[in-house]
């Protein structure tokens, strides 16, 4: 965990994971991302912060092509993963999505054991060669998830059943388990009391050592005391992006200053 | 007074009733609406209502009522002996009721004076031919008795109908004047009103309720006597159907295993026919169809379930029939000796079935959160393996219940069955022989000239009980599934 007064935190430079350049997108008309750029590291968990409609989620969704399923959606620019262009032909979207794994703001087990519901991926990817495997990585999934000790006794309960802050780990542990590069998640909290939201951000945490993460939250505090890095979005542009502490200390933009000091809302 | 006119009248005095209602209240406020307790609409409101509702309610009651007296006491005035010659009293007040008919015809086209038509007698006139040049036609020459029971029926319902104005007229200024009497400022007219309006809504789901019951009280009371006449273990595990028809005597075998079994063969092809075709068409037009195409393509598959099901039933004689001959036939295959046979029933039905199937189960899958549907993409999924791993399993108790309705739609189709699988009640395994089902039989046992009380007749009543019984258990467990559904995203 970090406090943002701290400003040497451990951001040693990592290697870039996600290179974006002069991303835009349209809904139809709506030009909702503006020329956006952005370096996002490996093992560093990324914060987008930015008042509401101002294009985070959009945004977030271009990096794993989520965008793709909504058919007024028009993404334009360069988006690299490892230096390899996921808006290239030759991609598919679908192999994509494994690889970077989302969280949605309102946890979305599906209708099934808590045992399908994380072996759901894995299963559709042919990641397992036999029952024993499946478990295994069943079994690993929710140790990440954090989830494991409070469901191990009822992997075939419906995953449905379960609260809303062990819903959510669900579904991390239902993305970790196709073995993703990058996690995305999109406020993922925010359906969630504080508790439960404690348990998450210290999952991120631990994630961390293995992913690389973004985050799209919309409380300032979260993203002082998850991230190492922060972007700050208005109106569809990136107006600031570096260090957390930076952000939170020292905006150079005065539209950072006046959201972090409460006078954007 | 005709009819019309009195309830013209009664409309009449409640917006008057209305109109003074406002009034008074306004008035006994001294003009200011503010010191009202309700708005002043209510209290013109209440008073129309007063005015109207009892009288109503009367009018309907007195309308019910009065045939049964008058027609009672006509009858007793008959002798006994008219009576026996004809087959029995339904048939001689019919007469009446003609004769009665044509002397207000006559009145009123002013052919005849009311009091010709008051004092004419059977002595000094030929009633069937007086009647007869003012286009009256008459089945047999009237007899005095009728005659005179006619003019009694004709002076008892004007006297009746003239009652009837006065008193629900009465009642009508006696609700408004009473209601009236009440429009004072601190009245809580809206809260009556409030009151009247719901009794208003109870009445008409309980006469909805109560019809329902009276038709299953009707099927029931039919049904028993059927059982009185014939076994009911005989009934039920009878295999064969041969009813004799009257007139040509002998025993019948009334089993209904043929009929069901028809029935069930038939919506079994229809089901097999209606749910893969619907199913996937529903599929196709939720999740892959764009916007423009479904809002096309939508109606256009509901405009089937449109279709009266005697267009169908043509379609199945006419084409459905012939070309499975031709495929089937003797000349091929030498499966199927004519053109009306299950099968040909079975695929018109599960035609006419698709729009059912697929317009509840795209409402069913479309109630699927697209939560769901992100999560499975996210996790990289195909559009086919996210509907196959995701949607189909979470709208498919919807979807049974969808296809479970459209199956008690199946089992009580007729017309389809009637012109398409043909009329032979049969044990078979052969889908290109002909069958009938139980609705069919039902039409059949009815038609003619069967007599009411026999067990040929009556039947059709245990029949139609079973069918009942069949179909509203269907019913409840579909809407039971569709229930148990609903409650999973809630
Ligand atoms: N599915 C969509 N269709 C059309 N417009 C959308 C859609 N999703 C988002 N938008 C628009 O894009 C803009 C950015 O939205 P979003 O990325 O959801 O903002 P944020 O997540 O920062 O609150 C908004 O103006 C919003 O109206
Ligand atoms: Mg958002």
């Amino acid at each position: 965990m970090n406090d943002m007064r701290i400003l040497e935190r451990d951001v040693d430079t990592k290697e870039v994971k996600i290179a974006a350049r002069d991303v835009q997108v349209y809904y139809g008309t709506n030009h909702a991302i503006k020329d956006v750029s952005v370096d996002i590291e490996d093992k560093t968990v990324t914060a987008f912060i930015g008042p509401s409609g101002c294009g985070k989620s959009t945004f977030l969704r271009c990096i794993n092509r989520m965008n793709d399923t909504i058919d007024v959606c028009r993404v334009t620019g360069d988006i690299r993963i490892d230096n390899q262009d996921i808006y290239d032909p030759r991609v598919d979207p679908v192999q994509l999505r494994a690889k970077v794994g989302m969280v949605f703001q309102k946890p979305n087990p599906f209708p099934k054991s808590i045992y399908d519901n994380v072996a759901y991926g894995p299963r559709i990817h042919g990641l397992a060669r036999n029952k024993a495997d499946l478990d295994d990585i069943v079994e690993k999934s929710l140790r990440r998830g954090a989830i494991w000790d409070e469901v191990k006794d009822r992997l075939n309960a419906p995953g449905t059943g379960l609260s809303g802050g062990q819903q959510q780990r669900l579904c991390i542990a239902r993305a970790v388990a196709t073995e993703p590069e990058v996690l995305l998640m999109d406020e993922p909290c925010s359906a969630l009391d504080p508790i439960a939201t404690a348990q998450i951000e210290e999952l991120i945490d631990e994630l961390r050592q293995s992913y690389s993460v973004v985050i799209v939250t919309h409380s300032m505090q979260q993203a002082a005391r998850v991230s190492q890095k922060t972007a700050f979005f208005h109106l569809g542009n990136l107006v600031e992006y570096g260090e957390t502490g930076t952000i939170f200390t020292n905006p150079v933009d005065p539209r950072t200053e006046s959201y972090i000091t409460g006078r954007i809302g | 007074m005709p009819l019309t006119w009195l309830i013209l009248l009664i409309l009449a005095i409640a917006f008057a009733g209305y109109v003074l209602g406002r009034r008074r209240a306004l008035n006994s406020a001294g003009g200011d609406r503010r010191v009202l307790h309700s708005l002043p609409s209510y209290y013109g409101a209440i008073v129309a209502m007063w005015a109207v509702v009892p009288a109503a309610g009367v009018l309907i009651i007195w309308l019910l009522v009065q045939p049964y007296i008058v027609n009672s006491s006509v009858l007793s005035t008959l002798p006994d002996t008219m009576v026996a010659e004809g087959s029995s009293f339904s048939l001689v007040m019919s007469d009446v009721r003609r004769v009665a008919d044509g002397l207000d015809v006559a009145v009123s086209t002013g052919a005849m004076s009311r009091e010709a038509a008051a004092s004419l007698s059977t002595e000094d006139t030929d009633v069937r031919e007086t009647l007869g040049d003012m286009g009256v036609a008459l089945g047999s020459a009237v007899s005095a008795e009728v005659l005179g029971a006619a003019q009694a029926y004709r002076a008892m319902n004007a006297t009746g109908a003239l009652m009837m104005a006065v008193v629900v007229l009465l009642i009508t200024l006696g609700g408004a004047g009473f209601a009236l009497s009440r429009s004072h400022a601190e009245f809580r007219a809206r809260n009556a009103v409030e009151r009247g309006v719901l009794a208003l809504l109870i009445a008409a789901a309980s006469l909805a309720v109560l019809t329902t019951i009276g038709i299953v009280f009707a099927l029931l009371f039919n049904t028993i006597e059927f059982f009185k006449l014939y076994p009911a273990a005989d009934f039920f595990f009878g295999t064969n159907w041969a009813p004799s028809f009257s007139g040509r005597g002998g025993a019948s075998d009334l089993g209904i295993l043929p009929l069901l079994w028809g029935t069930f063969y038939i919506s079994l092809i229809a089901l097999l026919v209606a749910v893969p075709i619907g199913l996937f068409a529903a599929i196709y037009l939720s999740e892959y169809a764009s916007p423009r195409l479904r809002s096309i393509a939508k109606p256009l598959i509901e405009i089937l379930a449109g279709i009266p099901t005697i267009v169908y039933g043509l379609f199945a004689l006419l084409t459905v029939g012939p070309l499975l001959v031709t495929m089937f036939g003797k000349d091929t295959l030498g499966w199927m000796s004519g053109g009306t046979a299950v099968m040909t029933a079975g695929l018109v039905m599960g035609i006419m079935l698709i729009p059912f199937v697929s317009s509840l189960s795209d409402d069913i899958i479309n109630a699927v959160p697209q939560a769901m549907r992100d999560g499975s993409y996210g996790l990289g999924a195909t559009q086919s393996e996210t509907i196959r791993h995701v949607i189909l399993p979470a709208a498919l108790p919807g979807i049974v219940g969808a296809i479970l309705l459209a199956a008690s739609r199946a089992i009580g189709e007729t017309m389809i069955v009637v012109l398409g699988a043909g009329a032979a009640a049969r044990l078979s395994l052969n889908p290109f022989e002909a069958m009938t089902t139980i609705t069919a039989k039902i039409v059949s046992q009815l038609t003619g000239d069967a007599d009411f009380a026999s067990p040929e007749a009556l039947v059709a009543f245990a029949l139609g009980m079973t069918l009942f019984v069949l179909t509203l258990g269907l019913n409840v467990f579909a809407l039971y599934i569709v229930r148990k559904y609903r409650e999973q995203y809630d």
